[in-house]
C-alpha cells in the first residue's frame, strides 16, 4: 500500500509555480540568507579554522569544506522547505485542502511540493555558487555540474521530509528530525573532515544512513575537479532512495489527508 | 447531475454517513439540513471526490468519484465550511492562481476574475492582502473562487455562516442569479429561513441517516400544519389542553400547537384555558427540523 507508485499527472508543476510565484514574490528576504551563508561559512570555518589547518590531504582548507558548503545547502532548503513549509501550508493555510477541490489530486499537490523543495535547493545552491566562485575555491567550469545534482538531491531531501511531516503530530514535533538527524548529519558526513579520521564505524553508519555524505562527495569531485568511478556508486545510491522517498512520501501524505 | 445510492461512510466503527439515497436534477437548488455530525459535510466531500465513500453507489455527472475524480472536479465549484483563501496572494491573485489549477488560459482567467470580482462587489479590493478583508468580504470572495471555472455543479457547505444580513441577502440573491443561469446547486445550512427561501428541494439528515426528503413549503404542510399557535407553559394551560384532548409540544417556556384553523383554535385556547400570553403564526421549516431532529443540543 505504502509502496504503491503513486499515480502523479502533470498538473504537479501548477502547485510548483504557486510556491515559485510566491517566493519570486517576496525575493528580497529569499535571496539573502543564502548569499550571507555562504559568506559566513568561508570566513568562520574557511578562513577561521583554516588558518590553523591550512589543508587536508594537499587541499587548501577553504578549497576543502566549499563542496560541504554547497551540499549543506540543498540539504537545509529542501528539508525545511517540506517540513515547516509545507506544514503551514497544510496544517494553517488549509491550501491542500483548496488545491483538491479542483482537478489537482492529494498525489498532484504533494508531488509539487517535493519539485519545488528541489528547485529552491537548486536557487540556494547558484547564489553560493556565486560567492564561492568570487573567492575563487572551486574548480569553474566543473563545479557547474553541481547544479543538476542538486536539484537530484534537493528531491531527495524534500521527500525525506515530507515523511516527517505526514506523521508529525504537530509542527513543534518537527523540531527532533531537524535537531536529532538534519544537526548531526552536517556534521558527520565528510563536511568539515574526512570521515576516515573517525573509527570506520562513522563512515559506515554516515554511507548508509547519512545522505549526505554522497551528495558532499560527488559535489567535492566536481569543485576539485578529482573524478573518480566511484561516482557512480553515489548516484546510484542516492537515485534509489530518492525513488523510494518519493513514493513513501505521497503515499504517507495521502493515507493523512484522504480519509 | 447527482445519484447516491445507499451512500455510506464510515471512519472505523464510527458510520458518518448511514446508507443514504438521494438525487439533485440539473438547474434546482438542493439543501442538506440537520443539526451537527448529522452527516452533511461528509456527504458533500463524498460527492466533491476529495473523500472516497465505504458503500454504496455515487455518480456526478453520470461518473464514478473513485474513478473520474479530475473530471468530476473540473466540472464543480466548492465553497467549503473553513475559509482556505491563499494568504500569500491578493484576492485577484487568489483567483488567478485557482484558475490555474484548473488549467484555464491566462487570458481568460484574467476575463473572469475581472467579471466575478465584480459580481461579488470585490472589484475595489483586487490587490488587497487576504488577511485585510473582513469575514463576509473572504465568504465572497470564497464564491467568486468557487466559480472561477464557470461550474455546472456547485457545492456550498455553509456558505453565509458568519454573514451579516446584507452580506447574506447578496450572496442568496447572487445564487438565485447562478440558478436562472443554469448552475445546479447544492448546499448544506444551519440557517432554515435560508433553506426555505433557497432550496427547491431538501433533506433532513440525523445521525448520518435522511430523516424527510421534499420541497420546503410541503415539508412544513405535512409535519407541521399550516400554522402554530404559541402559549405560555403553565400547570393550567397544559392541564387544559390534555382535557381538551389536543396534542401539543414544549419548547421552553412556551407551549406549541399545530393546527390548519389558527383562528378556531385561538379562540377555544383563550375561552378555555385562560393562558396570560397568546399568539399564532405561520409554521416554518424550523418547526419541521426541530420536530424530526428533537431538541436536544448536539456539538
Amino acid at each position: 500500500m505504502l509502496l504503491a507508485i503513486p499515480n502523479v499527472s502533470p498538473r504537479a508543476w501548477h502547485v510548483w509555480r504557486r510556491n515559485l510565484l510566491v517566493f519570486v514574490k517576496t525575493w528580497k528576504v529569499n535571496f539573502f540568507p543564502p548569499f550571507v551563508e555562504a559568506f559566513l561559512y568561508l570566513l568562520a570555518i574557511g578562513v577561521g579554522i583554516g588558518t590553523y589547518v591550512k589543508e587536508i590531504d594537499g587541499i587548501p582548507y577553504v578549497n576543502y569544506i566549499a563542496p560541504a558548503i554547497l551540499a549543506i545547502a540543498v540539504m537545509n532548503s529542501a528539508f525545511f522547505e517540506c517540513t515547516y513549509g509545507s506544514y503551514v501550508r497544510m496544517y494553517y493555510q488549509k491550501a491542500f485542502d483548496a488545491m483538491i477541490a479542483t482537478p489537482l489530486s492529494i498525489e498532484d499537490v504533494i508531488a509539487g511540493e517535493l519539485l519545488w523543495g528541489a528547485t529552491k535547493s537548486v536557487m540556494y545552491v547558484l547564489i553560493m555558487l556565486c560567492v564561492l566562485s568570487l573567492f575563487k575555491v572551486l574548480v569553474l567550469p566543473m563545479s557547474l555540474l553541481v547544479i543538476p545534482v542538486a536539484f537530484l538531491g534537493g528531491l531527495m531531501f524534500a521527500a525525506l521530509a515530507m515523511c516527517f511531516t505526514s506523521v508529525t503530530p504537530s509542527i513543534d514535533a518537527l523540531n527532533y528530525p531537524s535537531f536529532l538527524f538534519i544537526t548531526p548529519m552536517s556534521l558527520f558526513s565528510g563536511t568539515f573532515f574526512p570521515l576516515a579520521l573517525l573509527p570506520p564505524i562513522f563512515g559506515y553508519v554516515a554511507l548508509t544512513l547519512f545522505p549526505l555524505t554522497h551528495v558532499v562527495a560527488i559535489f567535492r569531485m566536481f569543485t576539485l575537479a578529482t573524478l573518480s568511478w566511484t561516482i557512480v556508486l553515489h548516484l546510484i545510491w542516492i537515485f534509489s532512495v530518492t525513488a523510494i522517498l518519493w513514493v513513501l512520501a505521497i503515499n504517507l501524505m495521502r493515507r493523512r489527508l484522504i480519509i | 447531475m447527482i445519484s447516491a445510492g445507499n451512500l455510506t461512510k464510515s471512519y472505523g466503527t464510527f458510520t458518518a454517513v448511514d446508507g443514504v439515497s438521494f438525487s439533485v436534477r440539473k438547474g434546482e437548488i438542493f439543501g442538506f439540513l440537520g443539526p451537527n455530525g448529522a452527516g452533511k459535510t461528509t456527504t458533500m466531500k463524498m460527492i466533491q471526490c476529495v473523500s472516497p465513500r465505504s458503500g454504496g453507489t455515487l455518480s456526478v455527472f453520470d461518473l464514478d468519484p473513485d474513478k473520474h475524480p479530475a473530471e468530476i472536479k473540473q466540472r464543480i465549484g466548492v465553497v467549503p465550511q473553513e475559509t482556505n483563501l491563499d494568504p500569500d496572494f491578493t484576492c485577484e491573485g487568489n483567483l488567478l492562481t485557482y484558475a490555474r489549477y484548473f488549467d484555464i488560459p491566462a487570458p481568460l482567467a484574467r476575463k473572469r476574475t475581472d467579471d466575478l470580482l465584480a459580481f461579488v462587489q470585490l472589484l475595489e479590493k483586487r490587490n488587497v492582502a487576504i488577511e485585510k478583508l473582513s469575514g463576509g468580504m473572504k465568504r465572497r470572495l470564497i464564491l467568486a473562487r468557487a466559480l472561477v471555472n464557470s461550474p455546472e455543479l456547485l457545492i456550498l457547505d455553509e456558505p453565509t455562516i458568519g454573514l451579516d444580513p446584507q452580506a447574506r441577502h447578496l450572496v442568496w440573491e447572487r445564487l438565485k442569479t447562478l440558478q436562472t443561469q443554469g448552475s445546479t446547486i447544492v448546499l448544506t445550512t444551519h440557517y432554515l429561513d435560508e433553506a426555505a427561501r433557497l432550496c427547491d428541494r431538501l433533506v433532513i439528515m440525523d445521525n448520518g441517516r435522511i430523516l424527510e426528503e421534499g420541497a420546503p413549503l410541503d415539508l412544513v404542510r405535512r409535519h407541521a400544519g399550516e400554522e402554530i399557535v404559541e402559549v405560555d407553559k403553565t400547570d393550567t394551560v397544559i392541564t387544559c389542553l390534555k382535557g381538551l384532548d389536543i396534542p401539543f409540544e414544549v419548547a421552553g417556556d412556551m407551549v406549541l400547537v399545530s393546527t390548519d384553523r389558527a383562528h378556531d383554535l385561538a379562540r377555544i385556547l383563550l375561552e378555555r384555558c385562560r393562558p396570560t400570553k397568546m399568539l399564532t403564526r405561520p409554521a416554518t421549516l424550523e418547526d419541521v427540523f426541530l420536530k424530526l431532529t428533537g431538541r436536544r443540543l448536539r456539538d
